[in-house]
């Protein structure tokens, strides 16, 4: 597999009253291209922050994120973040989101564009709702439509489903791997849920507690359509979980 | 009939009022106030003789010039000063020096410097109207949430889409909060200053009625058509509100 993203030793402080305060320690890691890589850690440990690094909203103080072996330093739409609070402007319809990046294309081509991934998400019939009208589902799957209908090549997903109830956050997952097997996109998830990890990513990268650094890597050698509560994965998500330092917490 | 429901504690509370006023009048054998009637055929009289809507108009005809004047100028203004941050640094000082000094304390100065007609009304509503304004669309640019301007940056999308659509639509509720305040400031203003050598307006009207033989009827008629008035001005501004760029703040 071709290397699409790699990260190389970040680091990154932020300034508290207590002087600097070390959050990103030196992580290096690739993801390769059409890999879907997801990203567990504690809470606070950082992940945010990586994630921000590697979609150029947040300078590094050391280290890079190369894309294609070129050096990112801004964002830009080959790369779009789709993040816990969600960003689908409330005064725009459905339909005027999605067409929000299409920048390039001609007026009627932009429309069918939108109405294309309006339809892939599910969401044909709302094109022209205004978010408040909308659920918390339906609202991540504009956000998730807007993002594919620029043709990404990386979709970077920092905790998207978190906000959902769970019943919600299931069925989303559900949706984004048929999608993904439709359009293949390099995916970076950061979450706090080891099952969604497990459930959605070909890698995990387990990160420790703040200044976070790469504890270990787990492949999810599991064929999709994956099963949570096949013994594979549930070890897997043993293991991950007494990674993070929660074993006796797990219920067996 | 939900809106009667609603609106009678206020209705009666007025009712209440206008009996004790009737009342007091009475009792104390008052021969300047005049009774509830008198205010009724004061009206009438001014109505009839053409008078009260030639004083409307010019009010009416100052207050649109000296607040049209400051909405052409605060909100371009307010907007320039909450995107660039050395423009704010450089202006709010300035404004937050000006912004306190009651249009009362300029009317000297207006006198001074454009004399006696319509031109020192309209200054002095332009200059206690456009305050308000640009610092409320400064705060309007200030509180945009940052995760909208984000995903603008990611998007990648033209300085021209950014703010047609976002940067303008995210303030306008916040311009239309500032045109209330604005507008209520102006009415408050047009009125004082009419009291001012100017031989048409509800303010002369309320004087002259006063020096030209203690019409005190007609005063308190003035007064009460310019409450009603500045009421219908504020309702009519709330009526922006249904406007598809400011609704989507309303709607929840």
């Amino acid at each position: 597999m071709r290397t699409k993203i790699e990260v190389r030793g970040l680091k990154k402080s932020f300034q508290s009253d207590k002087g600097p305060l070390p959050v990103v320690d030196d992580v290096s890691f690739t993801v390769g291209d059409g890999e879907f890589v997801a990203v567990v850690g504690p809470s606070g440990c950082g992940k945010t922050t990586l994630m921000n690094m590697m979609a150029g909203f947040v300078r590094p103080d050391s280290g890079a994120v190369l894309i294609d072996g070129a050096p990112r330093s801004k964002p830009n739409a080959k790369g779009i973040l789709i993040s816990q609070q969600g960003s689908v402007f409330p005064w725009l319809t459905v339909r005027e989101n999605l067409m929000f990046g299409l920048n390039g294309h001609a007026g009627d081509d932009r429309m069918a564009v939108a109405d294309h991934y309006a339809d892939i998400v599910g969401l044909k019939g709302f094109e022209d709702s205004f978010p408040h009208e909308l659920s918390g589902g339906m609202l991540k799957r504009t956000e998730l439509a807007r993002a594919l209908a620029v043709k990404p090549e990386i979709l970077y997903m920092d905790e998207p489903f978190s906000a959902l109830d769970a019943l919600m956050s299931l069925r989303m997952r559900t949706e984004l791997l048929r999608i993904l097997a439709e359009e293949r996109h390099t995916t970076l998830l950061i979450t706090h849920d080891v099952e969604e990890a497990i459930h959605l990513a070909d890698r995990v990268v387990v990160l420790s507690p703040r200044p976070t650094r790469i504890q270990a890597v787990y492949e999810v050698p599991i064929a999709h359509p994956r099963k949570i509560s096949s013994r594979a994965a549930q070890e897997l998500r043993v293991t991950i979980l007494r990674e993070l330092g929660v074993e006796r917490e797990v219920p067996v | 009939m939900k809106r009667i429901k609603e609106a009678w504690p206020a209705i009666a509370l007025i009712a209440v009022l206008i009996a004790i006023w009737w009342l007091t009048v009475h009792l104390t054998h008052s021969l300047i106030f005049p009774t509830p009637w008198g205010v009724v055929t004061g009206t009438w009289e001014l109505l009839r003789n053409g008078t009260l809507w030639e004083h409307i108009g010019a009010s009416l005809m100052r207050v649109g010039a000296g607040f049209g004047l400051a909405v052409c100028l605060a909100v371009p203004l307010g907007l320039w000063m909450g995107w660039v941050s050395g423009a704010y640094r450089t202006l709010n000082p300035l404004f937050q020096i000006l912004r306190p000094i009651s249009p009362i304390a300029w009317i000297p100065i207006a006198i001074l410097w454009f004399g006696v007609g319509d031109a020192s009304p309209i200054y002095l509503i332009f200059i206690s109207s456009v305050f308000p304004m640009i610092v409320q669309t400064t705060v309007g640019v200030h509180t945009i949430e940052k995760r909208y301007l984000r995903a603008a940056e990611n998007f990648g999308v033209s300085r021209g889409t950014l703010f047609k659509q976002v940067v303008i639509p995210a303030v306008l509720p916040q311009v239309l909060v500032g045109m209330r305040i604005g507008l209520g400031v102006a009415w408050l203003v047009v009125v004082a200053a009419e009291m001012i050598a100017l031989h048409s307006g509800l303010g002369y009207m309320i004087m002259d009625s006063r020096n030209a033989g203690n019409r005190y009827d007609l005063v308190v008629a003035g007064m009460i058509i310019i409450g009603l008035i500045g009421l219908s001005l504020d309702t009519i501004m709330r009526l922006l509100e249904g406007v598809r760029w400011i609704r989507w703040r309303y709607a929840h």
